[in-house]
């Protein structure tokens, strides 16, 4: 059943070893150039420059200042009640309910079209409900300004990866902490004490999400120029800076192999540890089932179920709503079921 | 260089050691991708603006103070010297420099609006007239709002004015750019452009209010430096003989506002302001959902880019002590504009070269009979200066279509030691021949041990 999995490590494998080839190979061509490019920078060694970064416990501290979340643990951060979409004759959203709990990772699953994006909109404030409501931490979520919600704490990333190209990995971040500054243009212009003490922190916090995320050596680099996977990661870094409550990662695996996926997963385990709640919109079983506490599965606009990842996955209503209903009906097969997720979710991997 | 080596491989090998030996212990994911770098082909042209960019980066606060005061001090010689291959014929040079500071100030400005925020702005003329005619309005004697015969004396009555006229301007870039600025693009440009239109069309046509197409004459300037020889002061159109002339001291008055311009634009740009303004050209939406109250920072970048227009349309007013509406056509608008592009969008210093081709190539040209003895008829290639600004951007959007001095921001205040350490590393990089002393070691080492571990 698993058919396919060791092919897919050996071309990964392959992959980074050509990478690794490839990198060997260039400097050799390079002229030297003193003066070299700047934007084009190797990696900064972060340990040399901020030496307090060395130290991982340091990085926590810094990424999650306020640890509030751990206090009440367990209490819905998130609740959708009962919430309706319509869109003219077309229900996306069907009388949904679910919460999402403080400091747990929610997977959002459901095949294309279930309304994952309809519900995630909702959240956010893009749209407001026809029925029923949406509570973001004991407050109703009008249809308030995108950035005014992003204050109150829900921050995302984008399936699409959507970077400011032409700035550096650490300038992205610290766009991120914009919802957290408190002066302004007059602060700015004559530069007063607590502008420029925001403007340090701020960059100290910037450097420590990117060591956190893994790519602080990339700092100085243009987000353009990062690698794929190295995108992602600046795209979580830059949400995790605006210090929300709830992180919500938008099919964050999209065109990850099998072992970027991996590495994934531990940072998101690592960011609820560090006290964030994440809502994990994801078509990649094997990832949704390997990092999540809880799944909500939804299928035509309808929630068809809720719960942990063992109970969802042996849940025949999903099964065969969303999995597909094995050819073989082999029902004591089922936690082997990753494997037939890739042709059951067929945007797994292809997505950009 | 041999002894520069050793330590510096030495020290390399400590990093790499201390970093895998700190990855192993965490259980942080450690798949940092091998350290691939641009292919040459692909780097940006390493050039020699390039150079100076890293060596200026590379300068201490102080010694950036120390080579740029003279260098300002020289720039405001310049017409005093008179340089023989750089001086005009057909028009005094003094002018000319003058009216290169304007134009250098209304570039940034407009810098801001375009170059920053990314907002195209069609009728940033608009504002340059608002200036020039708040400033005439109060002081020219054929105003119904005139000051100058009652309590302001005329001595101070322009250096008065141009407070007034930067808060008019400001509010102005307020009432525009809040019901505009919701919109985007294309549609953003043309609105902009009718603004232009209407403020030059109402000084044209409020003939009881701004004189019409007669214009407003007399205008206030600063009475300093009275004498014998200039009864007028210096900044006396009356002053236009000599090497001192008024445009000389017009231009040092402008060279002290693009001081002040740049530093506050500069502020402005390694704050979150300028962060805000970046992250909106680039990308609009994803600003706003990352917290950027991306409307709010666009009505400031309209603002402050419409005060140092005004500020630019006061000097204006000044100078010529006449202002007309003829003055503020839309093809100004598109002169500015050309000044940034020609520029480099986004680089505060890099528009001031624009702004000086801008005004400086027609007035090279015009007069001149020959040129390292080729004779040319200079007034016909001054009167195509249309025509060439217009080639010129053509075969610049071909070749270099980021401008001529491509803007490279730097947007955090702090962040100086990283992107230092950055470039310590890449010279370590291309410096050390052998490889065994290259930063790559450590990302290289990192993807080895994860393929063991798999």
């Amino acid at each position: 059943m698993r058919a396919n999995d060791p092919e897919d490590v050996v071309a990964g494998s392959a992959h980074e070893d050509a990478h690794l080839a490839a990198d060997t190979a260039t400097p050799e061509t390079l002229p030297y150039d003193p003066g070299g490019d700047v934007e084009e920078a190797v990696a900064v060694d972060v340990a040399e420059v901020r030496p307090e970064l060395a130290d991982p416990t340091t990085v926590d501290a810094i990424v999650a200042p306020s640890r509030d979340v751990h206090v009440a643990e367990g209490e819905p951060l998130l609740s959708m009640r009962d919430v309706t979409m319509q869109f003219g004759g077309l229900t996306a959203l069907d009388h949904v309910t679910f919460d999402i709990r403080r400091g747990e990772i929610l997977g959002l699953i459901g095949p294309n079209g279930a309304g994952k994006t309809t519900a995630f909109n909702a959240m956010t404030g893009v749209y407001r409900p026809t029925s029923g409501t949406v509570l973001f931490d004991g407050e109703v979520i009008g249809k308030a300004a995108r950035n005014e919600i992003t204050r109150r704490g829900i921050a995302r990333t984008f399936q699409n990866i959507r970077l400011f190209g032409e700035m550096t990995a650490l300038e992205n971040v610290v766009v991120g902490t914009d919802a957290r500054h408190r002066t302004s243009v007059p602060g700015a212009v004559f530069r007063t004490r607590r502008h420029r003490a925001e403007e340090r922190d701020a960059i100290d916090r910037g450097m420590a999400l990117l060591e956190f995320v893994g790519i602080g050596a990339r700092a100085t680099e243009r987000a353009r120029n990062l690698p794929y996977g190295d995108q992602r990661r600046l795209e979580i870094a830059r949400a995790l800076a605006t210090e929300p409550k709830l992180l919500c990662l938008d099919e964050p695996a999209a065109g990850f192999n099998p072992a970027e996926k991996e590495s994934l997963m531990g940072l998101i385990r690592h960011i609820r540890d560090d006290g964030y709640t994440v809502l994990l919109i994801e078509h990649d079983m094997r990832l949704v089932r390997g990092v999540t506490d809880r799944i909500v599965v939804l299928e035509f606009g309808r929630k068809i179920a809720d719960g942990t990842p063992e109970e969802v996955t042996s849940d025949p209503a999903v099964v065969a709503a969303y999995l597909g209903v094995p050819d073989d009906a082999a029902v004591p097969d089922l936690p082997e079921i990753g494997g037939p997720t890739t042709g059951a979710a067929p945007t797994t991997g292809g997505t950009r | 260089m041999s002894t520069s080596d050793t330590p510096d491989a030495t020290s390399a090998k400590a990093t790499s050691a201390k970093s895998t030996s700190a990855k192993a212990t965490t259980s942080r994911p450690t798949s940092l991708p091998p350290a691939g770098r641009t292919p040459v082909a692909q780097r940006p042209h390493a050039g020699l603006g390039d150079r100076l960019r890293l060596w200026w980066d590379a300068l201490a606060r102080p010694t950036q103070w120390a080579i740029g005061v003279p260098f300002i001090l020289l720039i405001a010689a310049l017409p005093v010297i008179r340089p023989p291959l750089l001086t005009t014929v057909g028009t005094d040079f003094g002018s000319v420099m003058a009216q290169f500071g304007m134009v250098a100030l209304i570039a940034i400005g407009l810098n801001v609006v375009v170059g920053q925020a990314g907002l195209l702005d069609l009728g940033y003329v608009g504002f340059y007239a608002i200036g020039a005619y708040t400033v005439a309005l109060l002081t020219s004697p054929d105003s119904p709002w005139n000051l100058t015969d009652d309590w302001l004396s005329n001595d101070w009555a322009w250096l008065a004015c141009l407070p007034v006229a930067i808060a008019v301007t400001a509010i102005s870039g307020l009432i525009l750019g809040s019901p505009t600025l919701r919109l985007r693009g294309d549609y953003l440009a043309i609105v902009t452009l009718g603004f232009g239109e209407i403020v030059r069309l109402l000084a044209d046509n409020l003939d009881s209010v701004t004189g019409g197409g007669r214009g407003l004459s007399q205008v206030a300037y600063p009475r300093v430096g009275v004498s014998e020889e200039h009864p007028n002061g210096v900044f006396s159109a009356g002053n236009a003989s000599g090497t001192l002339n008024a445009g000389v001291w017009w231009f040092w008055v402008s060279i002290v506002l693009i001081v002040i311009a740049l530093l506050v634009v500069g502020n402005l740009e390694r704050s979150r302001v300028g962060r805000a303004w970046v992250a909106i050209r680039e990308d609009e939406d994803a600003a706003e959902i990352m917290g950027v109250p991306t409307f709010r920072f666009k009505l400031w970048a309209f603002v402050i880019g419409a005060a140092i227009g005004g500020i630019s349309g006061a000097l204006y007013a000044g100078q010529v002590q006449f202002v007309v509406p003829t003055n503020f056509n839309v093809i100004n608008s598109m002169l500015f504009l050309c000044a940034v592009v020609l520029g480099g969008q986004g680089n505060k210093l890099g528009v001031i070269v624009g702004a000086f081709v801008v005004v400086y190539l027609p007035n090279f040209f015009l007069g001149r009979t020959e040129i390292f003895g080729i004779p040319i008829d200079g007034n016909e290639i001054a009167n195509y200066k249309y025509l060439f600004f217009g080639l010129a951007l053509v075969l610049l959007m071909i070749f270099r279509p980021q401008g001529l001095f491509p803007a490279r921001q730097k947007l955090l205040t702090y962040g100086r030691e990283l992107y230092v350490a950055a470039r310590a590393a890449a010279r370590k990089v291309s410096g050390a021949g052998d490889g065994s002393g290259r930063a790559d070691a450590v990302p290289a080492v990192d993807v080895a041990t994860e393929g063991d571990a798999r």
